[in-house]
């Protein structure tokens, strides 16, 4: 029998309504509170569950009280109840305890009701041992793991739980939310986390691809390789896709959330700033090679911000290269560009070349 | 009209295999005596024993009588396979193709013996290169995706005749899948241009997507959602302009015909599907035909041989004297019958014949597209203002977000009514997509009684959705395992006895 995890963070999404821009920290949820912020997550709970049909077909397990338990029996359902907590004072640890939990249990798939932050508390304990999906809850949502809508997160968990579906690795996004607060946004890569997803079938082998991600980065990764030029400094964004890409140079430590550099086929400095970057480029040709966060879209300026204007300037437009599986531009078919310089951003706007797979591309608009 | 398939099986298992059948000793043959050529084999290569099935000829008969009744094809019923164009195979065509003069000539005899044959191909060529507004046509090509990576090869051989390495072919993303697969099998990089809002190509992200490295772009048109390009002119001028060469996919040449041609669009390369547009038979996979036609430029890189006319001596000859030629590409000269069968069309239907199929093809998907569009459950995406070419495509979107009935369960449920189901999820920008193709050749009453089915359908979608979720079960099977299907194929019967093992 299948096991579905459910972790409702209950306080989830109850800065927004009152203008705070997330509900991370015990002050902050006081803050909330005396704004007069209600829990909006628990119902986004049920919505999600009662989505999930053949109740005897799947075993439950979920978290005491108002995270998952109430929420689960409102949904008709009788789940195991697992672990503790102090109700009505849940913190982040109470997640990472949770989806730690869970995963021991075997679960098959983690369904996580919150925000980015919930989100980056989940895979801190797991990574991607787990499946997990993100039911949207939160204030913050940048993350490339949420379904569009709880309903649409409760068909893609009940077509995972029927039929099966398959994983794809997806951006754990956040901001700091202090920084967020003056108005400066700062959005870094935490993580990614595995998520089901829904293929969409003839556009995925139409063009070539496999319908596995794994296999299309690989694909992508061949036919870099093949571009790669000796003397020629590269430049390797985050990403699994990038990494994908070190792999196939041989390089197997390359940094997943931060920016490498590769010059003929070997490593030549790992996660860089702005400044190594732009001292390793001097007087030299370089290619930029980056990947789009999943759902938003954010090619520059958003989780590689190591890539400054500065860089994109010294390297050229021209040697910018986008990669994205055909799975992820299925979730993205916009791009976008926040480099903190709106003339160069504008330099970006229109129809970038990205590469798809084995010698073949796409062209995406960037808006 | 209600509808019920045969289902000849025994204890659940369906008709059994015709190995499975054989009994030992068991004949439906007389052979005469020793063969004399017989005698001129060499002893080690005649075979004692063959491992074939042993029936009688009653037994053979009803084994393929059976396996017809629980199969479906365009004789039996409504067939709108959106881009496929099922459209009725006139039987006339297969009395000429099966004539003696057809059927029993050798490509190795010689020239002088087969005049006709050379005629005939020599003729249809330009009869094609006529409807298609092209310099010469080649027959060789035995499928449409044979005839793009034709296509494929002389874009390939053009450019390089003139110096030039160009390694790009630029596809829409509503483009047939076998278009990927050409330019990618000849060798090209293939990048993929989104459509607009209207359903038509981006000329901004054409126009960003070309560069010096242009091989060609390929397009259909009318498009896969049975729109014309109207936005033609613009984009050969483009592609010309940077050096490109514009390739037409003739999928949906039935919604042109007699009307306008590609060779007057600006295409330099056309191919043909004999078996969608000149109605000799799809088959199961072949024989098919999908010549090629290209403007005067790209003439001398076709195929050898090509079929000449001697004026002098007023006889037909092979030409294999062509040096620029990108060779060869299929054994002989095409698959002949097919040609045969094509020919006899043209000739059927004539120019104002032929123009009468696109213009009731035209209509047919009109009537349809009019009928179904506002019915609760369905909608039409992109442009939805004008008149559809020759097919419609329908999204049945809403009904999977209100009934959850998706387009999947429309399909395996129209078998239900004794109808084909339409091509669908394809083209892949439209979500839950149904692409209909009624084709010149059915009746309103045909398609009155597939809107009715439609419209029936949309209406058990609200009430019976269980009812469309259990379909098909008026046919020989139900639904399938399309995975098992797609993964675990069985496809002879030493395959069948492996897995067995």
């Amino acid at each position: 029998m299948k096991k579905l995890g459910v972790i409702v963070n209950p306080i989830a999404g109850m800065g927004g309504r009152v203008g705070l821009k997330g509900t991370d920290g015990k002050e902050i949820l006081k803050k909330a509170v005396a704004l007069g912020a209600k829990p909006v997550a628990p119902q986004k709970a049920v919505d999600v569950l009662k989505m999930l049909p053949h109740k005897e077909k799947f075993l439950l397990i979920t978290y005491p009280h108002e995270m998952g338990e109430n929420e689960a029996k409102k949904a008709g359902f009788h789940p195991k109840v697992i672990g503790r907590i102090i109700p009505g004072q849940t913190t982040s640890e109470d997640t990472i305890r949770a989806a730690r939990e869970m995963s021991m249990e075997g679960v098959d798939l983690i369904l996580l009701v919150g925000g980015d932050g919930t989100m980056r508390d989940a895979i801190s304990a797991v990574g991607t041992m787990t499946p997990m999906l993100g039911v949207p809850a939160g204030v913050k949502l940048h993350s490339a793991c949420f379904a569009n809508t709880p309903k649409s997160a409760g068909k893609v968990a009940a077509r995972f739980l029927n039929e099966g579906l398959p994983l794809r690795e997806a951006e754990i996004m956040d901001i700091d939310e202090d920084a967020y607060r003056q108005n400066r946004l700062s959005a870094k890569i935490k993580g990614f986390a595995k998520i089901p997803y829904e293929p969409t079938m003839v556009q995925a082998t139409k063009e070539g691809s496999t319908g596995y991600e794994l296999a299309d980065q690989k694909a992508i990764a061949r036919w870099i390789f093949e571009l790669m030029e000796k003397g020629r400094t590269y430049i390797l964004g985050p990403g699994t896709t990038t990494r994908a890409v070190a792999e196939e140079l041989g390089i197997y430590d390359s940094t997943l959330l931060g920016v490498d550099i590769v010059r003929d086929y070997k490593m030549i400095a790992k996660d860089v700033s702005e400044e190594q970057i732009l001292r390793a480029i001097v007087g030299k040709q370089a290619t930029v090679i980056v990947s789009p966060i999943g759902r938003q879209g954010f090619v520059l300026g958003r989780g590689n911000q190591q890539i400054s204007p500065k860089v994109v300037k010294k390297v050229g437009r021209e040697n910018i290269w986008v990669v994205a599986t055909p799975q992820k531009l299925s979730s993205t078919p916009t791009f976008k560009v926040d480099t903190g310089d709106a003339k160069l951003d504008e330099v970006f706007r229109g129809y970038i070349k990205v590469i798809t797979g084995y010698h073949q591309s796409r062209m995406v608009k960037i808006i | 009209m209600k509808y019920q398939q045969a289902r000849w099986a025994d204890e659940g298992r369906l008709e059994p295999l015709v190995f499975e059948l054989s009994k030992a000793k068991r004949t439906g043959y007389t052979l005469p005596p020793k063969a004399p050529s017989e005698s001129n084999i060499p002893n080690k290569l005649i075979r004692t024993e063959l491992e074939l099935p042993e029936l009688s000829e009653p037994e053979v008969v009803r084994h393929y009588t059976r396996l017809s009744q629980m199969n479906y094809g365009v004789d039996s019923g409504f067939y709108p396979l959106g881009s496929c164009t099922m459209k009725y195979n006139p039987k006339i065509c297969e009395e000429l193709a099966a004539l003696e003069t057809a059927s029993c000539i050798h490509p190795y005899q010689d020239e002088d013996t087969v005049q006709g044959a050379l005629e005939l191909m020599y003729k249809l060529e330009r009869y094609l290169a006529e409807i298609a507004g092209v310099a010469r046509v080649c027959l060789h090509p035995s499928a449409g995706a044979h005839g793009e990576f034709l296509g494929m090869l002389l874009t390939r051989a053009y450019h390089r005749s003139r110096g030039k390495e160009r390694n790009e072919v630029i596809v829409p993303d509503s483009a047939h899948g076998t278009n990927f697969a050409s330019a990618a099998m000849a060798g090209f990089d293939v990048v993929v241009v989104p459509s607009n809002s209207r359903g038509r190509v981006d000329l901004e992200a054409l126009r960003k997507a070309m560069s010096k490295r242009t091989a060609a772009l390929m397009l259909t048109n009318p498009n896969t959602l049975g729109l014309f390009e109207d936005e033609i002119l613009k984009i050969a001028e483009a592609v010309h302009k940077v050096g490109g060469l514009l390739y037409y996919d003739g999928a949906n040449l039935n919604g042109i015909l007699g009307k306008t041609r590609p060779g007057d669009m600006g295409f330099d390369i056309v191919h043909f599907n004999l078996h969608k547009t000149f109605s000799t038979p799809h088959g199961g996979g072949g024989p098919g035909a999908g010549p090629i036609g290209v403007t005067k430029r790209l003439e001398k890189f076709l195929p050898v041989p090509m079929v000449e006319y001697d004026k002098k001596r007023k006889r037909y000859y092979l030409n294999y004297r062509c040096p620029q030629s990108v060779g060869k590409i299929k054994s002989f000269y095409g698959n002949f019958g097919v040609l045969v069968k094509a020919y006899a069309y043209i000739l059927l239907m004539g120019a104002s014949g032929l123009q009468e199929v696109t213009e009731a093809a035209t209509l047919n998907a009109n009537y349809i597209m009019r009928k179904l569009r506002d019915v609760d459950g369905f909608e039409i995406k992109f442009d939805t203002s004008g008149p559809c070419k020759h097919e419609v495509v329908l999204s049945a979107e809403p009904m999977n977000k209100n009934y959850g009935v998706n387009a999947r369960a429309i399909a395996k449920r129209l078998l239900d009514y004794g109808i084909h189901a339409p091509t669908y999820y394809f083209p892949p920008i439209v979500p839950e997509a149904l692409m209909i193709e009624p084709t010149e050749t059915e009746t309103k009453e045909e398609l009155d009684r597939f809107i009715a089915a439609m419209k029936e359908i949309a209406e058990d979608a609200k009430s019976h959705p269980d009812k469309l979720l259990a379909a098909p079960t008026a046919t020989a099977i139900g639904r399938l395992d399309e995975t098992k299907a797609s993964r675990e194929p069985i496809l002879s019967w030493k395959m069948y006895r492996k897995m067995a093992k």
